[in-house]
């Protein structure tokens, strides 16, 4: 376990803390890049000796122990069905907080933090996967390449909820 | 204090003072709950009634200075009707019930105040008020008969009454006065109290007239604070008196927010799992200097996790505090006389178990008043007093607390439990009929289950027990219940001291750690395929013989849904029997650790829909673990038997294929005579089918005798040359079939089917018999069926192979038991090939070193020393065998063995008893085989 401290890292000069913008912590899942506030992010580390979860929903990956916490790690390929990671190269995961609980998203790997103005950011193209569409907040485009923010809250109660039924 | 009536701190000491007065008033409300109900039944106890009187003048004082006149107001009713008792005014049962009543209603004004955060709810107390005066100026006024008229109307109650009350009356006149003499000094702290009722009283009754008008409340109760805080100073003194002799300890204790404990509670428990992953490494290190530190570490968190613990527990009596008053009141409803006995109420429980327990507590209490005790003529009848008695205890064992809710009333119905069971589809008759008594009283706690005969506002509308053992069972407790007809019942409720730290087993699983609470954990067993304990299968489930009793089996890994039944190693491993409520049952683990406390942490709201799962915690090692949960588990087993019960009986037939049958363990014989008085047996696994003819069905033919068979002729063959079959009657015999060919055994008698431990004793020269065995402690010839079934058809066993080669082909047969060397090797002898056998690996490693040459080696699986697996293992290995066939023969074949068997190198992997299958196997590796192996 290695955790970052991500702090308030600032990219490419843009302006922070306005209301007009937010900062997004970026990750890879697949080949795709995604965003999460960082408002919402705790920390990233390296999940290690994940005990798997019998009779858990497919996307959890197991429980782990951070610094004392049991954190459940959600396997975000499998969320996002992508196909699982062949190489061996670390995991990486991303720690948030939901409802009081700890969750880390298991994810390829983790890139830099970027200040985004809240208006460019679009809506979800309607012909976008569904089961994408669940959990994307919406899409920016950025040069070169499309984010997709994670919509933090979405996910984990698309996860929690058909389970409380 | 009064000069700045509503500045910034004045509003600050309100808050705390409110949260004060609403903690302290609860309490004291409870108190005179039980004070009261005591003294309806001693209404003589001058002690009882100050106490009360007291109390409920606090709260009132209180109230007026608070500002809260709908309280206040209902406390002063209340406190006034109270001092007419005390002045010698009969009590009744209406008087002491609607001062119940006014303090039920306080208690719902404390609520919503509290929930309000300090306002009094809007409302009226008017019908309360009116009561209580009623009855206070009616004490007054008439001090005779009328009273009875009065009160009866007051509380819209029973006329029934009337005689009690004066019974009660006439009791009562009588003691208290003698009692005021003796009380000279308490009577002076009333006489004191007295004066300053009357002030309030005067304000109070405007102010009530006036309704309760907030705009209005507001107004007295600020001119009355000044005042009222003046006398608290009073009515302290004598109250402080009492507490010191009462409590002398109450000074030494401080209140301290549950909040703050159970915070506390949480970094020890941090705590302890740091110090346990410390020992954790201290172990790897054999010398470390850390060891004596850690060593005094791990005492002080000890002991600190015991005092934390201690802050937490809580005397059993507070959740029995409000139970003399139900008891009171269902008594009442019920009609019927109640006395609740409680024993043990200083016992100490972890006030989070405390507050889950009350409920069930609750529950049983109503439910033993109303259908455990009789009416009272009934009791009467059986002999016993009028008087029906609950008795509740408490006391410690083990880890544990035990709780017990007795009667002395008619026992359970065992008759109307059993009807009821039926009904409800959850037994059987022939079920039921097995039952002990005990067992069946369980049924009560089986879901929607009430016996009671009807539904009272009390009990009986099905939601109980099942509830109450649901309750229980949360908080990780067993409950019981013993019953003698007539005599009474009696349920026992065993719970944790705390739920916060867990002692669990840890085991393995399919490669993961789990932790078992150790709580229902009743013992471990460790099974070997060649041992003792030996699992073994009904209809695919396992089962263990353990002392007497069939314990039903289920692998963890499939439990948890990791593994298929049949991919698992079931032969070795432990088994943890585990125990849920009458519940036994044993859980296939593949390894043991050791026992370590756990904190038990709460699963992720994302996983709290898995049942198999308590929740989970962090090991020494710093892993994450899962805990079992027992129920769920115990669940689990039974939604997984209901599955099996219907198609039992048509699979008997397959059951007896898949018994496992070993030359040592038990296996079913058939016992039969034929020719002489001497029993015979042969293994009922070979039996095709026990058949009866009329002799003249009997058909001679070419010199032999004949039935017409399914469509055939079948040959019969005698035991001894020169039998003859019965010359009239029904003729039985055992029918043998094998790929559309059926011979017929001709015997006199089928004796009978027994299970036994069959080893042949002394081996027979003379044909037909294999040797002689003690079955049934008799000695009984055992007859092989290889000679006789060549008698029937020449060819029996030669057609199989006539196809496949001409050459004879020399066999390697190795078994470790004589029996099944006996019995295949003639079989095998018969099918043509050239059979060389061996009891143990060794030899045949011998045999095959000094150079001898087989076609094919058939092997068992099941044998001391060296295994079946583990020979051919190291045959695969030697390349000079890496391609000869090799056999296994097993008792046991499923999925998973044949799997294992393939991994080992088999070829092929066939039952001991099934002699075709064997036969074909071999046919099957020697021609396919053939080139490679040359």
């Amino acid at each position: 376990m290695t955790p970052h401290n991500l702090g308030t890292v600032n990219s490419d000069g843009t302006r922070q803390g306005l209301a007009e913008h937010i900062q997004y912590v970026t990750v890879v899942i697949g080949s795709q890049l995604f965003g999460l506030p960082i408002s919402q992010v705790h920390d990233v580390f390296v999940p290690e000796k994940v005990t798997q979860v019998p009779l858990a929903p497919p996307e959890v990956e197991g429980v782990l122990n951070l610094r004392g916490r049991i954190v459940t790690a959600i396997n975000m390929r499998r969320k996002l069905h992508l196909k699982p990671n062949d190489s061996d190269q670390g995991m990486m995961a991303v720690g948030i907080e939901y409802k009081g609980e700890s969750y880390g998203l298991v994810i390829d790997a983790v890139g830099e933090v970027l200040n985004l103005p809240r208006h460019e950011m679009e809506a979800n193209p309607s012909n976008l996967d569904f089961r994408w569409a669940e959990i994307s907040g919406g899409v920016h485009r950025l040069e070169g390449r499309l984010m997709v923010v994670l919509d933090v809250d979405r996910l984990l109660s698309s996860l929690i909820e058909p389970k409380a039924a | 204090m009064s000069g700045a009536p509503l500045s910034i701190e004045w509003v600050r000491a309100m808050d705390d003072l409110l949260r004060e007065f609403l903690t302290e008033t609860n309490e004291s409300l409870d108190v005179v709950d039980v004070e009261l109900v005591k003294f309806e039944q001693e209404p003589n106890n001058a002690t009882i009634l100050n106490n009360i009187f007291r109390l409920v003048h606090t709260i009132k004082g209180t109230c007026g200075f608070l500002g809260l006149p709908r309280l206040e107001a209902i406390a002063h009713a209340a406190e006034t009707l109270m001092g007419k008792f005390r002045d010698g005014v009969p009590v009744t049962h209406d008087a002491v019930t609607l001062v119940l009543a006014s303090i039920d209603r306080i208690k719902d004004i404390l609520a919503e105040l509290e929930a309000a955060n300090g306002t009094e709810p809007e409302g009226t107390d008017r019908d309360l008020i009116d009561q209580l005066e009623h009855l206070s100026l009616s004490a007054e006024n008439a001090e005779d008969a009328e009273i009875d008229e009065m009160a009866a109307a007051m509380a819209e109650e029973k006329a029934a009454e009337e005689v009690d009350d004066t019974d009660t009356y006439q009791v009562l006149e009588r003691p208290l006065r003698p009692g005021e003499v003796s009380l000279d000094e308490l009577e002076r702290a009333f006489q004191e109290a007295e004066v300053e009722i009357e002030l309030p009283e005067a304000e109070g009754v405007e102010e009530d007239d006036e309704a309760e008008t907030e705009a209005a409340a507001e107004v007295p109760s600020k001119a009355v604070a000044p005042t009222v805080m003046q006398e608290e100073a009073k009515p302290k003194n004598p109250s402080a008196k009492g507490k010191a002799s009462q409590q002398g300890v109450s000074n030494q204790s401080i209140r301290v927010n549950v909040e703050t404990l159970e915070h506390l509670m949480t970094m020890v428990s941090e705590l302890v799992l740091t110090r346990n992953q410390l020992l954790e490494i201290v172990r790897r290190h054999e010398d470390s200097e850390f060891k004596v530190p850690l060593q005094r570490l791990s005492n002080v968190t000890g002991e600190l996790q015991e005092g934390v613990m201690k802050t937490r527990m809580q005397p059993i009596g507070n959740a029995w505090q409000k139970l003399p008053r139900i008891v009171r009141d269902l008594s009442q409803e019920l009609d019927k006389p109640i006395g609740l006995e409680m024993i043990g109420a200083e016992t100490e429980l972890d006030r989070q178990v405390l507050e889950l327990i009350k409920d069930p507590l609750t529950h049983m209490i109503r439910n033993s008043a109303d259908h455990g005790l009789e009416e009272p003529a009934e009791r009467i009848a059986a002999g016993k007093p009028a008087k029906g008695l609950i008795t509740l205890s408490a006391y410690h064992e083990g880890g544990h607390i035990i709780i017990e809710v007795k009667d002395d009333g008619r026992g359970l119905n065992l008759e109307r439990i059993k009807e009821k069971a039926l009904k409800n589809g959850v037994t059987t008759e022939a079920e039921l009929e097995k039952m002990p008594d005990q067992q069946i009283y369980k049924f009560i706690f089986a879901a929607g289950f009430s016996t009671a005969a009807n539904v009272t506002s009390v009990s009986g509308r099905g939601v109980g027990m099942d509830v109450v053992r649901n309750n229980v069972e949360l908080i990780g407790g067993s409950i019981d219940l013993r019953s003698t007809q007539g005599k009474g019942s009696s349920f026992i409720i065993k719970i944790p001291l705390t739920l916060a730290i867990v002692s669990t087993l840890i085991v393995e699983a399919g490669g993961d750690r789990y932790a078992i609470p150790q709580l229902s954990v009743v013992e471990l067993v460790r099974v070997q395929s060649n041992s003792e304990h030996r699992i073994e299968r009904l209809k695919d489930r396992p089962v263990l013989r353990l002392r007497n009793k069939l314990l039903p089996l289920v692998h963890m890994s499939q439990l948890l849904g990791q593994a298929e039944e049949g991919d698992l190693d079931e032969d070795n491993g432990f088994i943890v029997v585990m125990q849920v409520g009458s519940q036994s049952f044993g859980v296939v683990v593949d390894g043991v650790f050791h026992t370590e406390e756990i904190v038990v942490k709460p699963m992720s709201s994302m996983l709290r829909n898995i049942n198999m799962f308590s929740g989970n915690t962090i090991l020494g090692d710093g892993a994450v673990i899962m805990i079992i949960d027992p129920n769920g588990v115990a669940s689990a087993m039974a939604s997984h038997a209901s599955g099996t019960l219907t198609d039992t009986f048509e699979d008997e037939q397959d059951n007896e294929d898949a018994l496992v049958v070993d030359a040592d363990a038990p296996i079913s014989l058939l016992l039969f005579r034929a020719g002489s008085d001497e029993p015979k047996a042969v293994p009922l696994s070979l039996v095709t089918r026990l058949e009866e003819f009329d002799v003249s069905k009997i058909e001679r033919s070419n010199g032999r005798d004949l039935v017409q068979y399914r469509g055939s002729l079948m040959p019969l063959v005698y035991v001894n040359e020169g039998d003859r079959h019965k010359s009239e009657g029904a003729q039985p015999m055992l029918v043998f079939s094998d790929n559309g060919r059926s011979m017929g055994l001709v015997v006199d008698q089928i004796v009978d089917i027994v299970e036994d431990r069959m080893s042949i004793e002394v081996v027979s020269e003379r044909p037909g018999v294999l040797g002689s065995a003690i079955i049934r402690e008799r000695a009984t010839e055992v007859i092989d069926l290889g000679y006789y079934l060549p008698l029937a058809f020449d060819d029996w066993f030669m057609r199989k192979e006539i196809d496949s080669a001409t050459k004879t082909r020399k066999l390697l047969f190795l078994d470790d038991s004589a029996f099944f060397r006996n019995m295949l090797t003639p079989v095998l002898k018969a099918a043509g090939y050239d059979v060389t056998v061996c009891s143990s690996a060794q030899s045949a490693y011998e045999l095959l070193e000094k150079g001898t040459e087989f076609s094919a080696i058939v092997t068992d699986i099941e044998m001391p020393t060296i295994s079946g697996h583990e020979f051919c293992e190291s045959l695969r290995r030697d390349t000079r065998f890496r391609h000869l066939p090799i056999i296994a023969l097993s008792a046991v074949v499923t999925p998973a063995s044949i799997e294992k068997g393939r991994q080992a190198g088999f070829d092929d992997y066939v039952a001991k008893f099934d002699r075709p299958g064997l036969l074909a196997a071999l046919k099957d590796v020697l021609t396919s085989g053939m080139g490679v192996a040359a």
